[in-house]
């Protein structure tokens, strides 16, 4: 009987809209569950986080330039990308060790989750959006402004897919740049995420993918000084340490640091979801100027 | 004799004032309509209680550099019970109190404060140098419009975050700076105090007077003990109100340096965080802009409250076109101002804050002078006593010199050109800063085009350093986050998470 020799795919980081290998050269062993095999995945340097701060910072910029109505179709282009690919990411879960039925549901609500914050683009302005009052003979109108590059450490060790769309989506909806410390434990999924996002027409630089050891990226991504938030779920690997020392570097510029505990939310919940999600990567902008003749 | 070089200027052939500007007889607002205690306590509980130490500080008016009243410097043990009387209001009374009540004492406290305005008004620029013409024109109406705004907001916070459930977070720890010691208290207890939150304030040490009166205020009003609790010290103080275990919520405004610390030590606690830091406002000038009235937001960009500001526009970015009109225009215009008793009703340049910030100053313009830049100093006589520094300004400054990076916080100015929009706009952001901005221009799509692009919280065009109640104040980058004022300065005080 024939068979057939299947061809791999090779996992390798996201970075300004291209797939590299670290240039450190390094990889990183984590276990194929459904065959049994190892994949090497990219194991992420310094500099490679460097060159990804550079690509979020020019994705940030072409991205918040868009209207919102186009990154609201774009995040929906990504959402028919991933229903297109639903058995290749339930196949990644799957590699990771859930079986196929929470695969297929977790996808599901992936999927769901995406259209949710394509949603959003266009409504965020007008929900914190105010003109002000003052006592004065002044227009005054406050809007919010994506916060710049933001570093995201999503959940490890759960529904790798549904958490990671779910921290995410709402930091890029509003026109951040994301730099995403995958999962250490499923960077495959990540990285076959990115793939969707590769072909949903959103700017290179919007979304980078870091894979490797979270102890060596995380201190890396809080300390640079180009990055202007970082948001660290604590999950599996990340601990309360790693956690407490990243905030303490994030201080060095100021960053607008949220570190939540993964367990605390119910991912599969519409809780997880929602403008609550997207305020913290904000900031307001007040412009006044006088009125009259 | 003032009459007669008024006399010989009118005669004049120019509308210029004399070298050494103009005279003017003396203005002093009175201070015969109130006593100063000689000595505050600690206001704990809604007590005044000695410091455990039984130690005092001396606050001094900076402009005579004699001492005002002795108050208490309160240690880590007067912080805890400062906490733990915080804790019991929230727990038994304030956390409970309907809304609606809760509102009615916010808009007692406005009222207060308006009547007490004249008074307070004095003491501010007593104790903190001042003119008092702000004091009574900026400061004083700007904290009562604070309480009164968020007063009403008390029992509307549903609205402020729909689909969302409002709670309060608990006991909040706020330490607020010298430059406009009553208005900062204000922009952070009426906030706390709507969405429920019980206290515990410190002012800064230099300017400690116009807290004291307040919490003589709140004791008039009746607000229940232990609600607001306010323990002066200096930074040994701040440290331990911000670092108590108990308290739910730190909200600082400061230098950035220490707001970086604050941040820091607060690292792996729960504790809510918003900082308001410091700033280095670039302050746009087009060649297309009406430059009388440029000239005038420039002067007040700078010089309000002798540069003691953290938004004060301290970069002016000229369209090289318009820089020699500007600078003549400008280095006439600081001859104008009147630099010296801060009491005095004429006076536009009060005293610096204190000598340690007098030595700052000074020592920056030294190294823009040494830098190589150009001085452009107003020839105002200072008093002989006392803190004062002249009306400054520096031509020939490039963005790597100290005096375009660093935040002076005093009356000096940094004028810097540019050619483009786009290298303005390059400019402006060339900063760790992000607090505010200014664009003079009469192009109004200019305007938003220069206002999108500014990587800052407060934008003014064709105005500066304009606030209210109602509007959010607060920066991008390293001046911080959080915003104070309107429906988004209620975030820092509300827990309206989701998770």
């Amino acid at each position: 009987m024939d068979t057939r020799l299947p061809v791999e795919k090779t996992y390798k980081l996201f970075i300004k809209g291209e797939f590299v290998r670290s240039e450190s050269g390094r990889a990183l062993a984590v276990p194929n569950e459904s065959t049994g095999g190892i994949t090497q995945v990219s194991r992420a340097s310094r500099k490679d986080a460097r060159e990804a701060v550079i690509a979020a910072k020019a994705g940030w910029h072409a991205w918040a330039s868009k209207t919102a109505y186009l990154r609201g179709q774009i995040l929906y282009r990504l959402a028919e990308v991933m229903e297109g690919r639903r058995a290749e990411l339930c196949e990644a879960r799957t590699q990771a060790g859930v079986s196929s039925d929470e695969a297929r549901e977790e996808v599901d609500l992936a999927i769901d989750r995406t259209v949710h914050y394509a949603g959003w683009a266009d409504k965020i302005s007008i929900l914190l959006s105010s003109t002000n009052p003052v006592a004065g003979p002044h227009f005054n109108v406050t809007s919010p402004e994506p916060t710049g590059v933001v570093a995201v450490v999503p959940p490890d060790g759960g529904a790798t897919l549904l958490t990671l769309v779910s921290t995410v989506l709402p930091v890029i909806v509003s026109g951040n740049g994301a730099i995403v410390v995958a999962p250490e434990r499923d960077p495959r999924t990540t990285i076959v995420w990115c793939e969707c996002v590769a072909t949903s027409d959103m700017p290179a630089g919007v979304v980078n993918v870091l894979t490797g050891l979270r102890s060596e990226l995380v201190p890396q991504v809080a300390k640079h000084m180009d990055i202007h938030a970082l948001d660290l779920w604590k999950s599996d690997t990340v601990d309360a340490e790693l956690a407490k020392s990243a905030s303490v570097d994030g201080a060095e510029n100021v960053k607008r640091v949220k570190v939540r505990d993964a367990q605390s939310v119910d991912w599969a919940s519409d809780d997880a979801q929602g403008l609550s999600f997207i305020e913290p990567w904000l900031e307001l902008k007040t412009v006044w100027h006088p009125v009259g003749l | 004799m003032a009459s007669k070089e008024l006399a010989t200027v009118t005669q004049g052939t120019a509308l210029r004032p004399p070298k050494h500007g103009w005279q003017y007889a003396p203005s002093p607002e009175g201070t015969d309509h109130f006593k100063l205690k000689p000595r505050y306590e600690l206001f704990i509980g809604g007590k005044w209680v000695e410091p455990q130490s039984g130690k005092y500080f001396k606050t001094i008016n900076p402009a005579t550099e004699t001492v005002i009243a002795e108050v208490a410097e309160a240690s880590a043990e007067d912080v805890d019970r400062a906490v733990r009387a915080a804790r019991a209001a929230y727990d038994t009374v304030w956390s409970r109190m309907r809304a609606s009540e809760r509102a009615k004492y916010i808009y007692r406290i406005a009222r207060r404060i308006q009547e007490r305005s004249r008074e307070l008004a004095v003491v501010e620029s007593l104790d903190g140098g001042k003119p008092i013409k702000e004091s009574r024109d900026v400061d004083l109406p700007l904290a009562a419009a604070h309480f009164f705004h968020y007063a009403g907001w008390a029992d509307k916070l549903a609205y402020a975050i729909p689909g969302r459930r409002a709670r309060p977070l608990g006991v909040a720890g706020q330490v607020i700076p010298w430059n406009f010691p009553l208005l900062m208290a204000a922009w952070k207890l009426a906030p706390a105090l709507a969405c429920g939150n019980t206290v515990v304030l410190k002012p800064a040490e230099t300017t400690p007077l116009t807290a004291l009166l307040l919490a003589e205020i709140l004791e008039e009003c009746e607000l229940p003990p232990g609600v607001v609790n306010i323990v002066t010290g200096a930074g040994v103080t701040g440290g331990a109100v911000v670092n108590h275990p108990d308290v739910n919520k730190v909200a600082f405004t400061g230098s950035t340096g220490v707001g970086k610390r604050i941040q820091r030590d607060l690292a792996g606690s729960n504790k809510k965080l918003t900082l308001e830091l410091g700033g280095k406002a670039a302050n746009i000038v087009f060649a297309d802009a009406a430059i009388d009235q440029a000239v005038e937001g420039i002067i007040n960009g700078i010089y309000f409250n002798q540069g003691h500001v953290c938004c004060a526009g301290s970069r002016l970015l000229v369209e090289e076109s318009a820089h020699d009109t500007l600078v003549r225009k400008l280095t006439r215009r600081i001859e104008n101002l009147r630099v010296g008793d801060p009491l005095d009703k004429n006076t536009d340049v009060g005293a610096i804050n204190s000598r340690m910030q007098l030595e700052k100053i000074q020592e920056l313009v030294a190294a823009g002078v040494s830098e190589g830049c150009m001085i452009h100093q107003s020839h105002a006589q200072l008093p002989s006593k006392g803190f004062f520094f002249a009306p400054t300004f520096f031509t020939g400054v490039s963005q790597s010199h100290r005096i375009a990076q660093e935040e002076i916080f005093g009356p000096v100015l940094s004028v810097i050109t540019f050619r483009t929009p786009e290298e303005a706009v390059e400019k402006a952001n060339n900063t760790h800063y992000g607090l505010s901005a200014g664009i003079w221009t009469d192009k109004a799509a200019k305007v938003f085009w220069m206002a999108k692009r500014m990587r800052a919280g407060v934008v003014w065009a064709n105005t500066f350093n304009k606030f209210d109640a109602t509007s959010p104040f607060g920066g991008f980058k390293e001046s911080g986050f959080g915003r104070e004022g309107g429906r988004a300065g209620l975030m820092p005080y509300l827990n309206a998470e989701g998770v």
